[in-house]
């Protein structure tokens, strides 16, 4: 297993420096009212690939605002973020959708599947927006599916599948395109136990048997344990970071 | 992504919202279609003045007795009858003057069998019908000696000749104009409706001679009623003009001071004068269906900014799963297009079935031509790109944890 914290670059998935957020925020009334407040300080984090990572913290510790900043979907206002040793802020905005696209998984705690689109089409999309045909695409998301067992539900749509089963869909989305990150936030959120544990263990088994680095956050204990190393953000500040007890 | 794809969202996407879809597009069926029918209705109009002008015959001047003094005509039809044989003789000598049509005329009952009509007679020289640029289409003209001998011949409009003989060849056969027996020497081309909306082809032509001798009984021997005069080109008409002017005003001894009692009316002006008319108005039909075109591309840009707001979510979705600005784009702004071009169809089809509806139901002539379709085509495809752009940019300017977060 690579040690916790690397320091050879090549190493290194994920890379945070010194990033802080900050948003303004409009308060009706004046033009000129706007009041700042920072949800991140500072916070540093390199990630080797293959790890698996919980991150934990209290409501509004800034847990998804951080996700949102590694999964490319926000910018930090300070601070450097290096994904696979390329510079987030040097990337144009379709390199950063095509970084997302190939790069990364992205599974929401409400799955945020397209609505009255097929399952099959939903986990076929983000080919679509690589370039792939229809045909192609489908081949491949139905192949997907059948291989987590899901081929049953092609032709659902997400309001007729379970949230345990939304969120399957939602897995092999993230994975059609086949990156080395899935990024989860709070992926059990909207599950019961049972089914929480199923989802935990799809993790597990890409993070083990295909070696993808799975960064996921959570509020329960159990569901970190899953994990090899546990990061712990309060108020904004990275405040615990080890190796999980297993 | 490729384009096939985006089509396919911008599809799925438009069939989701069936009724919406709908909706919108009826904006834009009802903009095309009135677009079309308008062209068509204006084009048409320009074709009836544009035959009306070229069944005139070429480079015309009309010489009427009666000056037109304060805008009016003094003297009516029936009034004192101021031009003769020899001032037609005398025009027709001028340099700018290639020949002149004296003119009688007058209604006359005419009897073929049991069959009677009533119509005008109207009694001219040979060079009326080479003024006119009018052939017989069976049979044959009258000729200069027809003329001087006063014979009792006739010659039939179209439309007259179906009334008297239906069906039946009226050359050879003879008829009777207020009794007297005249034959029938042919039938003329069909010239249809003149400038002031008369039938042309309701008409019947008798030797001048014949006509002042036998069949008006002149009162003012060697007058006409009016007469034709064609110049040489289109290039020398205000000339001859002038000059006409000057020669009647001499024989006619009008000395400085006096006022003309006739007036010389160049046919090229008037035509002029039709045609801009009828450009104007099928401009202005054009324009106003335009209009219903502008309002229809609104609702359009309506109903995408609704939709962006209601699918910001889904957008924030695409985003985070890789879809670049571009395909968001590509995808709204085909939505826009889609919408256009399906309701560009509709709408032609339509314009073009009430243009046929007009048609039958009316005597407007309607005219559709397939660049008055590709033109309304297009301009409803620039409705739908210039309408579909900002809403469609707007959704692509979003950023992706914003949109993701938008409830
Ligand atoms: N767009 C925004 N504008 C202003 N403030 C924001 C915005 N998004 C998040 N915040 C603030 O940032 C802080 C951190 O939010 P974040 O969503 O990262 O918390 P979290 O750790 O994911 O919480 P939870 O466990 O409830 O999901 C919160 O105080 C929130 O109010
Ligand atoms: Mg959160």
């Amino acid at each position: 297993m690579p040690s916790l914290h690397p320091t050879a670059f090549e190493d290194c998935l994920i890379r945070v420096e010194n990033v802080s957020k900050i948003y303004s925020l409009d308060t009706s009334g004046g033009a000129s009212a706007s009041v700042n407040s920072q949800v991140l300080f500072d916070v540093n984090l390199v990630i080797p690939r293959g790890q698996f990572v919980a991150i934990m913290g209290h409501s509004g510790s800034g847990k998804s605002t951080l996700m949102n900043i590694l999964g490319c979907l926000d910018t930090p206002t300070r601070g450097h973020y290096w994904f696979d040793g390329r510079d987030i802020a040097a990337l144009s905005d379709d390199e950063l959708a095509r970084v997302r696209n190939h790069n990364i998984g992205f599974v929401f705690q409400g799955f945020n599947l397209l609505k009255r689109m097929t399952a099959l089409d939903n986990v076929a999309t983000p080919l679509l927006y690589a370039g792939v045909s229809r045909a192609e695409s489908r081949k491949r998301a139905l192949a997907l599916l059948d291989q987590t067992g899901l081929v049953k539900f092609a032709a659902y749509q997400p309001s007729q599948l379970s949230g345990g089963q939304q969120q399957r869909v939602a897995i092999c989305r993230a994975l059609i395109n086949n990156p080395p990150l899935i990024l989860a936030d709070e992926p059990t959120g909207n599950l019961d136990t049972q089914t929480s544990r199923e989802i935990m263990a799809i993790f597990q088994m890409l993070n083990r048997e295909q070696g993808i680095t799975v960064v996921l956050v959570t509020h329960e204990d159990d569901i970190a344990a899953y994990t090899q190393r546990l990061v712990r953000l309060k108020d904004g500040r990275i405040v615990h970071d080890e190796a999980t007890a297993q | 992504m490729n384009l096939l794809a985006v089509v396919g969202e911008a599809l799925r996407a438009l069939r989701l919202n069936r009724l919406r879809t709908a909706l919108t597009m009826l904006g834009m069926i009802i903009g095309v279609a009135a677009v079309v029918l308008m062209l068509a209705v204006g084009q048409g109009a320009q074709t009836t003045v544009n035959q009306a002008i070229s069944s005139m015959g070429s480079n015309l001047l009309l010489v009427v007795p009666g000056a037109t003094s304060s805008g009016a005509l003094r003297s009516a039809a029936g009034g004192v009858q101021t031009l003769t044989m020899g001032d037609a003789q005398a025009i027709a000598h001028l340099p700018s003057i290639k020949a002149t049509a004296p003119i009688i005329t007058g209604t006359a009952q005419l009897n073929y069998g049991a069959n009677n009509w009533s119509t005008s007679v109207t009694g001219v020289t040979p060079d009326y019908f080479a003024v006119r640029d009018w052939a017989a289409e069976s049979g044959a003209l009258f000729t200069e000696a027809d003329l001087r001998s006063g014979t009792r011949v006739v010659i039939l409009g179209q439309v007259t000749a179906k009334n008297l003989f239906g069906e039946e060849d009226p050359t050879g056969k003879t008829i009777r104009i207020k009794n007297s027996p005249f034959l029938v020497g042919g039938v003329l081309t069909p010239k249809g409706q003149s400038l002031d909306g008369r039938d042309q082809d309701d008409a019947v032509f008798i030797p001048l001679t014949t006509g002042q001798r036998q069949v008006f009984g002149n009162q003012f021997p060697g007058t006409i009623r009016f007469m034709m005069a064609q110049a040489r080109s289109a290039e020398v008409m205000d000339e001859a003009e002038t000059e006409m002017n000057r020669l009647l005003r001499q024989r006619h001894r009008l000395s400085e001071g006096m006022e003309n009692d006739f007036t010389v009316r160049n046919m090229a002006a008037l035509a002029a004068v039709a045609t801009g008319a009828a450009k104007v108005m099928s401009i202005m039909l054009g324009a106003i269906a335009s209009v219903s075109l502008l309002v229809g591309g609104i609702g359009i840009m309506n109903i995408m900014l609704v939709s962006v707001t209601e699918r910001t979510r889904e957008i924030g979705i695409r985003m985070a799963i890789g879809a670049n600005r571009r395909a968001i784009l590509g995808q709204f702004l085909l939505e826009a297009l889609v919408i256009c071009i399906l309701g560009g169809l509709i709408g032609v089809a339509l314009g073009v079935a009430g243009a046929w509806a007009v048609s039958l139901a009316t005597d407007m002539v309607v005219v559709i031509t397939l660049g008055m379709i590709a033109l309304a085509f297009a301009f409803a495809s620039a409705v739908g790109i210039f309408f579909g752009f900002y809403p469609a940019r707007k959704a692509s300017a979003l950023r992706p944890v914003e949109a993701l977060r938008y409830e």
